[in-house]
C-alpha cells in the first residue's frame, strides 16, 4: 500500500491559547516496500507525521493519501478501521497500552477489533510473541507482572498479531538493552523483507536508520530538512553535525581517517564491512607506494 | 477532544486579575458564592452577570475559549433547566401541549438557577484560569493558617489539592495518548452502538489507573528524595502580597453586595 503526505500541516489544539502549528508543509512519498527512517531532533514533529500515517490526526491543511483513501482537513472521515488495521503503529512507550488480564488476551485485542475470529488470533499470538523473542509459556502471565523489556515487546506483539501492510515503528527500541535493540531492530528488518511490508521507522539512533532505511527523512522544526538514500544523506556530515544531529561512527571513522592522512576515499562508508574493504585497499596501495 | 478541556489549566496572560493575590480571588470566590444566593429577580440577577462579564473581560482570557472548554457544563445546565420547568407546578400555565403544561414558576426557577450554576462555574473557572495551582494552594494555606491552631491538616490539604490540580493536565494528556494508542489497536471510541462504546472504557480506564499509581508512587519517592517531611518549619519562596488592586476588588464585591440587598424583592 502506498502513502503520501501533501503539504501537510498540523496544529494542536487549534481555537484554544495554546494552538501550536507542530508541522508544515510536511511532503513524504512512502511507496509499498519502504523502509523509510524520520529522524530530527525531540520536538520537531516526528510523532506528529506519524500520526497522520493511519488517520489517527487529521490534517488542518494539505493531504494524506493511503492506498486509496484521501485523508483532507474539510472531509468528515467514517469507517477508518480498514486503515487502521492496514497500517499497524507502535508507539512510543507502547508498554502503557496493556490492560488485559493475560499477555494473550492482549495480543489478540487487536486483531479480534478487526474481526478476526478467537482461535485464529491466538494462533496469531503465538506467532507473533515467539517473533519478538519471548517463550509461550508468557502467554498466560498478567502484562502486568512482566519487566519493561518483556512489556515492550508484548505490545509490540500485540501490533503485529494486526497482520498490518505497514508498519510504523515511533523509537520501538528506547530504553532497551543494546541487545535486546539488535534482536528487535533486526525482527522489523527481517519482516519487512519477507512479508514485503513498508516500514516506517522513527528513530535517534543514526546507526539504524543508515542500516535498514531505504530512504532517510530530516526533520527540522516542523519541516522536511532533506530527503535522500543514506548514502546521499551521510556523505555529507558537517552539515548534520552543524544541526546537532549525530552521524554513524563508521561516518566519524571515516572522516577522522580522511582528515588524519589529507586524503579522499573513493565513497562513504556506512557498514564495517564496506569501511573494512576501503582502507585494507587503502593501505595496500599504501605499501606499493 | 481532550483538548479543549478548561478544568484546572492556567492561561498564561498579564492581567488585573492575573495579578491579584491568591488569597483575596480566594475570599471573592468564596463571597460570591454566598451572594449569588441573595439574588431572587431579575435586577439582581442582572447584576450578577455584568459583574461576572466585568471579572471574565478583565482577565483577558479569550471568551472562545472559556465557552468552548464548559460545553459539557452547558450541557448540564440545560438537563437541570428542563428538569425544573418540567417538574416544577406552581403558578398559571403559559404553555400547553396535550398532557404536557409548562407553569411560569417552572420556568421562572428553570432560568434563574441554571443562571446560578452557570455564574458559579464561569467564576470559578476564571479562579483557575488566572491563577497558577501552586497560587492557589499557597493562597488558601495562608487563609486556613489559623486553623492550624486546632490542629487541622492545613498543609497535607494544600499540598494535596495542589498535586490534584498540578496532574489534571497531565492526566488529560496520558488519556489522549492511551486512547491513540488503542485506537490505532482498532477501538472505536467516537461511533458505533452505545454497548461497545461502554466497551471501549476498559482499554482506557485500566492503563490510565495503572499508570496513575505508578507516577504516585514516584511522587511520593521523588518527595522523599529530595527531603520532604511536612509542613512543619517549611519556608517559602514565593511571598504572597496584597496589594491596592485587591483591596479594590474586594470593596467592588462588597459593593455588589449592598446593591444585591437593596435590588431584591
Ligand atoms: N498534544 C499536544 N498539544 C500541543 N502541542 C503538542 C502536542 N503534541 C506535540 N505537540 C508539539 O508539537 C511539536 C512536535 O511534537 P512531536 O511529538 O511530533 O515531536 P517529536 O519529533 O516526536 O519529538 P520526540 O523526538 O521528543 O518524540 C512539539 O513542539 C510539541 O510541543
Ligand atoms: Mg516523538
Amino acid at each position: 500500500m502506498d502513502i503520501s503526505l501533501k503539504n501537510v500541516e498540523y496544529r494542536y489544539q487549534v481555537d484554544t491559547p495554546f494552538e501550536r502549528l507542530a508541522i508544515k508543509d510536511v511532503s513524504i512519498e512512502i511507496p509499498e516496500g519502504t523502509f523509510l527512517a524520520i529522524i530530527g531532533h525531540t520536538g520537531s514533529g516526528k510523532s506528529t507525521v506519524l500520526q497522520h500515517l493511519n488517520a489517527l490526526l487529521k490534517p488542518t491543511g494539505g493531504e494524506v493519501v493511503i492506498g486509496d483513501r484521501v485523508i483532507t482537513a474539510d472531509k468528515k472521515q467514517k469507517n477508518l478501521k480498514e486503515v487502521r488495521q492496514k497500517v499497524g503503529i507502535v508507539f512510543q512507550f507502547p508498554e502503557h497500552q496493556l490492560f488485559e488480564e493475560t499477555v494473550e488476551k492482549d495480543i489478540c485485542f487487536g486483531p479480534m477489533n478487526f474481526g478476526v475470529s478467537e482461535q485464529v488470533a491466538k494462533k496469531r499470538a503465538r506467532e507473533a510473541i515467539s517473533l519478538v523473542g519471548l517463550g509461550e509459556e508468557i502467554l498466560s502471565k498478567s502484562p502486568f507482572d512482566l519487566s519493561g523489556g518483556q512489556m515492550r515487546r508484548v505490545a509490540i506483539a500485540g501490533v503485529l498479531a494486526m497482520n498490518p501492510d505497514v508498519i510504523v515503528l515511533d523509537e520501538p527500541t528506547a530504553g532497551l538493552d543494546p541487545r535486546g535493540r539488535k534482536e528487535i531492530m533486526d525482527m522489523f528488518y527481517s519482516l519487512h523483507k519477507h512479508k514485503n511490508l513498508s516500514t516506517i521507522l522513527v528513530t535517534h539512533s543514526m546507526e539504524d536508520a543508515s542500516r535498514y532505511a531505504d530512504k532517510i527523512v530530516i526533520m527540522q522544526k516542523g519541516q522536511v530538512y532533506k530527503t535522500g538514500t543514506p548514502i546521499e544523506i551521510f556523505s555529507n556530515p558537517e552539515e548534520l553535525i552543524e544541526m546537532g544531529l549525530d552521524v554513524p561512527e563508521v561516518v566519524k571513522f571515516q572522516q577522522r581517517l580522511e582528515k588524519a592522512f589529507q586524503r579522499k576515499f573513493s565513497k562513504t562508508c556506512l557498514t564495517i564491512e564496506e569501511m573494512t574493504e576501503e582502507v585494507s585497499s587503502f593501505l595496500k596501495r599504501g605499501d606499493s607506494r | 477532544m481532550m483538548e479543549k478541556m478548561i478544568f484546572g489549566r492556567y492561561v498564561p496572560a498579564d492581567s488585573v486579575i492575573h495579578r491579584m493575590d491568591p488569597r483575596s480571588k480566594l475570599i471573592i470566590i468564596f463571597l460570591f458564592v454566598c451572594i449569588v444566593f441573595i439574588a431572587n429577580n431579575a435586577w439582581t440577577y442582572g447584576a450578577l452577570v455584568i459583574y461576572t462579564f466585568l471579572m471574565l473581560g478583565l482577565s483577558k482570557v479569550p471568551m472562545r475559549f472559556v465557552f468552548g472548554g464548559l460545553k459539557l457544563v452547558f450541557i448540564l445546565i440545560l438537563f437541570t433547566f428542563f428538569l425544573h420547568v418540567f417538574l416544577t407546578k406552581e403558578g398559571p400555565v403559559i404553555f400547553e401541549l396535550g398532557w404536557f403544561k409548562v407553569y411560569e414558576e417552572g420556568l421562572r426557577q428553570g432560568i434563574f438557577i441554571s443562571l446560578r450554576f452557570f455564574l458559579l462555574i464561569l467564576m470559578t473557572s476564571i479562579l483557575t484560569l488566572t491563577t497558577t495551582p501552586i497560587a492557589i494552594t499557597d493562597g488558601l494555606e495562608s487563609l486556613l493558617g489559623p486553623l492550624k491552631k486546632v490542629k487541622f491538616p492545613v498543609h497535607e490539604l494544600a499540598l494535596m489539592m495542589s498535586i490534584a490540580l498540578r496532574f489534571i493536565p497531565t492526566l488529560m494528556e496520558e488519556t489522549d495518548k492511551i486512547m491513540k494508542a488503542q485506537s490505532a489497536r482498532g477501538v472505536d471510541f467516537s461511533s458505533g452502538p452505545v454497548k461497545d462504546r461502554v466497551k471501549a472504557v476498559i482499554p482506557l480506564l485500566i492503563p490510565l489507573f495503572v499508570s496513575s499509581f505508578k507516577r504516585a508512587e514516584e511522587l511520593a519517592t521523588a518527595m522523599e528524595a529530595r527531603g520532604y517531611r511536612g509542613g512543619e518549619g517549611r519556608t517559602r519562596y514565593r511571598q504572597l502580597s496584597w496589594g491596592a488592586a485587591d483591596t479594590f476588588m474586594i470593596l467592588l464585591l462588597a459593593a455588589l453586595t449592598v446593591l444585591l440587598i437593596v435590588l431584591r424583592t
